[in-house]
């Protein structure tokens, strides 16, 4: 750049700092600055960050399905997957190649791919119409059915995966990989330990309704219906709610119901 | 108008945002040594709060979600990463036309409120207003209520701790807890008081 | 370093500390320290702000316009978060989702903007790297120290690794709830305030008002 364009820069910069020509030109270098800063970094990080929560993701789905093998790579374990896209209303698989890059969050953001709610215990306000599953087969026979669910706990909305056997009724596995709820208490919906008692638990009825309950306090393992009950997380009745509440809502008719009956008639 | 009722109640008592999420609190403990002051504060947040929610809701809205720009033909653009920078901005803008405003008109209140008018800029229950509104997906009337809401609440939080804190001075503190200490301690034993309110629904 | 240097560097971490004696920055400090490793990564994404911000600050201060001189601090200092925010999510995703609110937070911390408006904006670039390292250091020693006593305490792991075995657990320890509530951090915050000005006197606040004990001889 010659000196001469340089000039008037110049000219403006030793102008006193309150006259409202400088207070202009620092304001709109300033802005100028930070949004070349601030921008590059986003698109420069973006594939890095997308490549983050699609791993995540990935990891979270062979977790809860029961693949994760520390002597095989995640994309080894992922290829026994496969991702689908289930119409909600219908029950229907949608196959195709969106199913890898849907985003059911996005959806639920547009009134054309979503329903507003008028039944809504999960606190979701719209449901996506399409909700991504993921399928896991052995030798061509269903094995796991990862079903994505998400709901309001008591200051966040709750996201996790919930593995079912192939009979659609009986849990194999449920993570929560998205939550901000009381650290400590609530938070505890995300450990292990809570999250392990799941497992074997009958979640839908013979009918189809779902019938799995947190309990407040501990599960009686001599009742006759301890199979479809879980503990409740200590001193977070409302965390614990959600989770019943999100779990009656995505098992119910409104969400994966018809999908789940459609699949238990072929499986019988 | 009952919805919008429920809400207005759960941003003031249930999801308080000093006493439930312990947001603002450098200011909130900073300027609660008088009722009088206090009440300039906690006015000036409502106001604050009352202008700049629905503003950041209408930017979200329009500029920033994921397809915002669809009516410039720019349907793929996601700008949310620009949503800190944009919402603390307008804050920013919000707090220094209110500043100059006061030193022009109501001096004595601008007297009074010194140096923490400018930190109401970076009060966080002012920021974490307007995140909440986006996290939560508000329109813009739901934003109106929430912003006004959530910036009666700070108040009254405010008020309530200046009060106690009159009366405290007539307390007989040990020597290392006076001042800032006890007022930690009150404002704990405010923040489990209002933990019963948590959970609520009308 | 000459003595007025370590001055900057040290002060504020003991004798002038940013949480306990300026009440600035408390938001975060409640939020992120249930645990300890997002109270450190919290501390040392706050210390990188607040000494970028004060240094760029610092070097544009002479062409700062008062008018607008709050929402320029605020622009370099988000601009800087969202950087730090973007690097996080890019390189310790893990990490970066426990954190999500609390990094865009430091925005609002006071602590912050604080060193800016009343050091880096009158101060060259070196003195106000170092007052701003030892406000992030001051900042770091608090919140850590209350992470380390929360985790302890509300759940027996320090870092995830048990310390105390719980009673659950077939061991002694029954964590106590209320250290992982918000309420136990302020109880905290309080007492640490009293330990430290019981050590340094110098530190305790003048009573507002005095009782004076009368002592009545006479009938009344």
């Amino acid at each position: 750049m010659s000196v001469a364009v340089l000039e008037p820069l110049r000219a403006v910069f030793t102008l006193p700092n309150d006259d409202p020509r400088k207070t202009v030109a620092v304001a709109l270098a300033l802005c100028l600055a930070c949004s070349v800063v601030v921008s590059t970094t986003a698109v420069t990080l973006r594939p890095l960050q997308e490549r983050n929560a699609a791993l995540e993701l990935k990891r979270e789905v062979v977790r809860v399905a029961g693949l994760d093998d520390p002597g095989v790579s995640l994309s080894q374990a992922f290829e026994r997957i496969e991702p689908a896209l289930v119409d909600l209303d219908t029950g229907e698989l949608i196959d195709g190649e969106a199913a890898a890059t849907y985003s059911y969050r996005d959806a639920a953001q547009d009134p054309a791919q979503s329903t507003a709610l008028e039944q809504d215990p999960a606190g979701i306000r719209r449901r996506p119409n399409r909700m991504p599953v993921y399928l896991v087969r052995e030798d061509d026979a269903l094995e796991t059915i990862v079903l994505p669910v998400y709901g309001q706990g008591l200051w966040s909305t709750m996201h996790g995966l919930l593995a079912l056997a192939p009979d659609g009724r009986t849990a194999k596995g449920l993570t929560f990989y998205e939550q901000r709820e009381t650290a400590g208490l609530g938070s505890e919906v995300a450990s292990p330990k809570w999250l392990g008692q799941w497992s074997g638990k009958t979640v839908i009825g013979p009918d189809g309704a779902p019938v799995i309950e947190v309990v407040k306090g501990s599960v009686d393992p001599s009742a006759p219906d301890a199979g479809q009950k879980v503990d409740g997380l200590s001193g977070a009745t409302l965390t614990s709610n959600g989770v019943e509440n999100l779990m009656s809502f995505w098992l119910g008719e409104q969400g994966y119901g018809p999908f789940l009956a459609r699949l238990v008639e072929s499986h019988e | 108008m009952e919805h919008y009722l429920s809400l207005l109640f759960k941003a003031v008592f249930v999801e308080n945002l000093a006493l439930a999420f312990f947001l603002g609190m450098c200011t909130f403990l900073a300027v609660s040594k008088r009722i009088t002051t206090a009440l300039g504060l906690g006015l000036a947040v409502i106001v604050v709060q009352t202008i700049t929610v629905p503003v950041n809701a209408i930017i979200h809205q329009y500029l920033l979600q994921d397809g915002a720009l669809a009516w410039l033909g720019l349907d793929e653009l996601d700008l949310s990463f620009l949503g800190l920078i944009t919402y603390i901005g307008v804050i920013a803008a919000m707090v220094q036309i209110l500043e100059m405003t006061l030193d022009r008109y109501f001096p004595a209140l601008y007297q009074a409120l010194g140096i923490f008018l400018p930190l109401i800029t970076v009060n966080c229950a002012i920021l974490g207003g307007s995140l909440f509104m986006v996290e939560r997906g508000y329109d813009i009337p739901e934003s109106t209520v929430y912003g006004f809401g959530t910036g009666l609440g700070w108040a009254l939080a405010l008020v309530l701790l200046a009060g106690i804190r009159e009366k405290l001075k007539y307390s007989d503190v040990p020597d290392g807890l006076q001042g800032l200490g006890i007022t930690f301690i009150t404002t704990g034993l405010m923040a489990m008081a209002f933990m019963s309110f948590s959970g609520i629904s009308i | 370093m000459n003595g007025n240097d370590t001055k900057l560097l040290i002060e504020p971490i003991v004798d002038n500390n940013p949480i306990t004696l300026q009440i600035l920055g408390i938001c975060s400090a409640l939020a992120v320290t249930t645990k300890l490793a997002p109270a450190i990564t919290m501390s040392i994404a706050l210390t990188v702000v607040i000494v970028g911000a004060s240094v760029i600050i610092s070097l544009i201060r002479h062409h700062m316009p008062s008018s607008i001189r709050i929402i320029i601090q605020m622009t370099i200092i988000a601009s800087l978060v969202i950087v730090v925010d973007q690097v996080l999510q890019a390189f310790a995703y893990e990490l970066s989702k426990q954190l999500s609110v609390f990094v865009g937070l430091i925005i609002t911390n006071c602590i912050v903007l604080g060193r800016a408006e009343a050091f880096a904006s009158k101060n060259p670039p070196w003195p106000s790297f170092l007052d701003a390292l030892g406000h992030g250091l001051g900042y770091s020693v608090i919140l850590i120290t209350v992470a380390a006593i929360r985790e302890l305490l509300g759940s027996g792991t320090l870092l995830g690794v048990q310390v105390l075995p719980l009673l659950e657990d077939g061991g002694w320890y029954e964590p106590n709830g209320l250290m992982l509530l918000a309420p136990g951090a302020f109880f905290i915050i309080g007492l640490m305030i009293w330990g430290i000005r019981t050590w340094r006197p110098q530190q305790v606040e003048k009573p507002e008002y005095r009782i004076h004990i009368v002592h009545r001889t006479e009938p009344g």
